[in-house]
């Protein structure tokens, strides 16, 4: 496990000289550069410890007196190009299971002990969505080993818990430093954390806060309340399309075992196999597939509240009917009305079974009601794909 | 205003109203609104509403609400379903989280 994220510039700010403090004989391999007195002598204690590298969104360090002579790193609330480079490969699923920051206490602007303590995920992503709120406000960030997953899985995971805070608390000293006894976590903790057992535990009172990270200036100016808007989850256009990346990262497996099936029924025929039909047969049944594809990943989330039926099988479906009509008339001069109907079975099956996962990216959907529709729709694909199946192979054979 | 509803008449939460204290701590957790206040008491009044999320059973402190909580994840799912266990997902986190 890495205990910190690595970044390319590895120095504290205020440890402008490479050498230690140390006597010249300590044999820290500095000995050139004690040569020069005004380095050794006067330049404060590096914050580097071998094999780890700071963040770089720290600013600073925090010394208190509460803090027992321990250093709070400050994170700057403006987010850096790694920050965004490294935002934008989680969202393509680029390192996104490794994307973290080690848990404890951070800090943002000037923080003393009457500051409010916000908990959150150690997702890096997380992290950095949060802090990135927290301009002009002086808080401490409290940051969860939640295993690198943002705070609602983890909250459904169990590892953003009751638990895991209370060790954290203890770890930080956090009774040393705010007299406050206040924690404020995320709405979407709630399903891992149960507020009664975290003041049982720790003595601290939980304040549930916003769902999103947007809304806590807000909340703390409405003395910690959250309205209406604040408390539901908003599931827009924008974050639908977002989610929708990572959902293709996932489908990269089923797809290329689609490929393969889709090239190998293609060069089948009365001669047994072919590879040139299965170029151009196998190529078609393959961009059936890809129609499909498009039509369950992109064209279903972005139409998912206008689309009739609550059923994502079913929305799918809809979407490939589409998609499989626009086919069938771009198609219907040059291809066999028996290739067609596989064909369009094909996209619609294929865009209503990547509709079915994006079960998985929404943000409303139940386990009871998916395993529902998942006890219709998965009966009904198969048998969508065996009709194919037969739609595409017994011309072949009978000779029609 | 409600946002997007998923099926209807399945979700598996139940709330004992004689055991509610009124404390309101459902409303606050509850990330789709499921719960309003009606005569000092928690009303599911919006239960097709309810994604089994959990937080509202776990953060009852009367009791009071049951739920069978995890993901509405078809691919978690499957997962529980082909290893015999626990529906579990992929998402964030290497496999020893999971």
């Amino acid at each position: 496990m890495k205990p910190l994220i690595l970044t390319p510039k590895g120095v504290a700010p205020d440890a402008p000289c490479r050498c230690s403090s140390g006597p010249p004989d300590a044999g820290d391999g500095c000995g050139v550069l004690d040569a020069a007195p005004a380095c050794a002598k006067q330049a404060p204690l590096s914050r580097e410890i071998p094999g780890y590298q700071i963040l770089s969104c720290v600013t600073g360090w925090i010394e208190t007196a509460q803090s027992a002579g321990r250093a709070i790193p400050r994170v700057a609330t403006r987010l850096g190009p790694l920050d965004r480079l490294g935002a934008l490969g989680v969202r393509l699923g680029i390192g996104r299971g490794s994307y973290r920051v080690a848990p404890g206490l951070y800090a943002v602007g000037e923080p003393d002990s009457e500051s409010c303590v916000l908990v959150t995920a150690n997702y890096k992503l997380t992290f950095d969505s949060l802090r990135s709120e927290l301009a002009g406000l002086d808080a401490w960030i409290l940051v969860l080993d939640t295993k690198g997953v943002n705070v609602w899985c983890a909250a459904g995971k169990k590892t953003f818990c009751a638990d895991e805070l209370a060790r954290r608390v203890d770890a930080v000293e956090l009774k040393k430093l705010t007299p406050k006894r206040e924690l404020i976590l995320p709405q979407l903790a709630a399903p891992g954390v149960s507020a009664l057992e975290v003041t049982r535990k720790t003595g601290f009172r939980v304040v549930f806060g916003p769902v999103l990270a947007k809304d806590i200036g807000r909340f703390l100016e409405n003395g910690k309340k959250a309205d209406a808007s604040m408390r539901s989850v908003p599931f827009g256009l924008l974050d639908r399309l977002l989610v929708t990346p990572v959902e293709l990262v996932a489908a990269w497996k089923t797809s290329a075992y689609a490929a393969a099936a889709c090239l190998a029924l293609g060069g089948i025929g009365p001669d047994v196999f072919s590879f040139s039909r299965m170029a151009s047969q196998g190529g078609h049944a393959l961009l059936a597939y890809a129609a499909g594809f498009c039509a369950g990943n992109f064209l279903t989330p972005a139409l998912l509240p206008v689309l009739p039926s609550r059923s994502f099988t079913l929305k799918g479906a809809i979407c490939g009917a589409a998609a499989a009509l626009a086919w069938i008339m771009y198609y219907s001069a040059s291809q066999a009305w028996s290739d067609l109907g596989a064909q369009a079975l094909i996209i619609v099956a294929s865009s209503s079974w990547f509709a079915l996962n994006f079960t998985g990216s929404s943000t409303f959907t139940s386990p009871s009601g998916v395993e529902k529709e998942m006890r219709r729709a998965i009966p009904a694909l198969a048998a969508a794909l065996a009709a194919a199946l037969a739609f595409w192979l017994l011309p072949r054979f009978l000779g029609y | 205003m409600r946002g997007l509803l998923y099926l209807p008449g399945v979700a598996t939460l139940r709330l004992d109203r004689d055991l509610c204290s009124g404390c309101g701590a459902c409303l606050t957790v509850c990330p789709h609104a499921v719960f309003e206040m009606e005569s000092g008491k928690a009303l599911d009044s919006a239960r097709d509403a309810c994604m089994e999320c959990g937080a509202c059973a776990l953060n009852c402190p009367a009791g009071a609400i049951s739920v069978s909580p995890g993901v509405g994840c078809a691919r978690a799912i499957i997962h529980g379903w082909l290893t015999g266990g626990e529906p579990s997902c992929d998402c964030g986190g290497p496999s020893d989280c999971c």
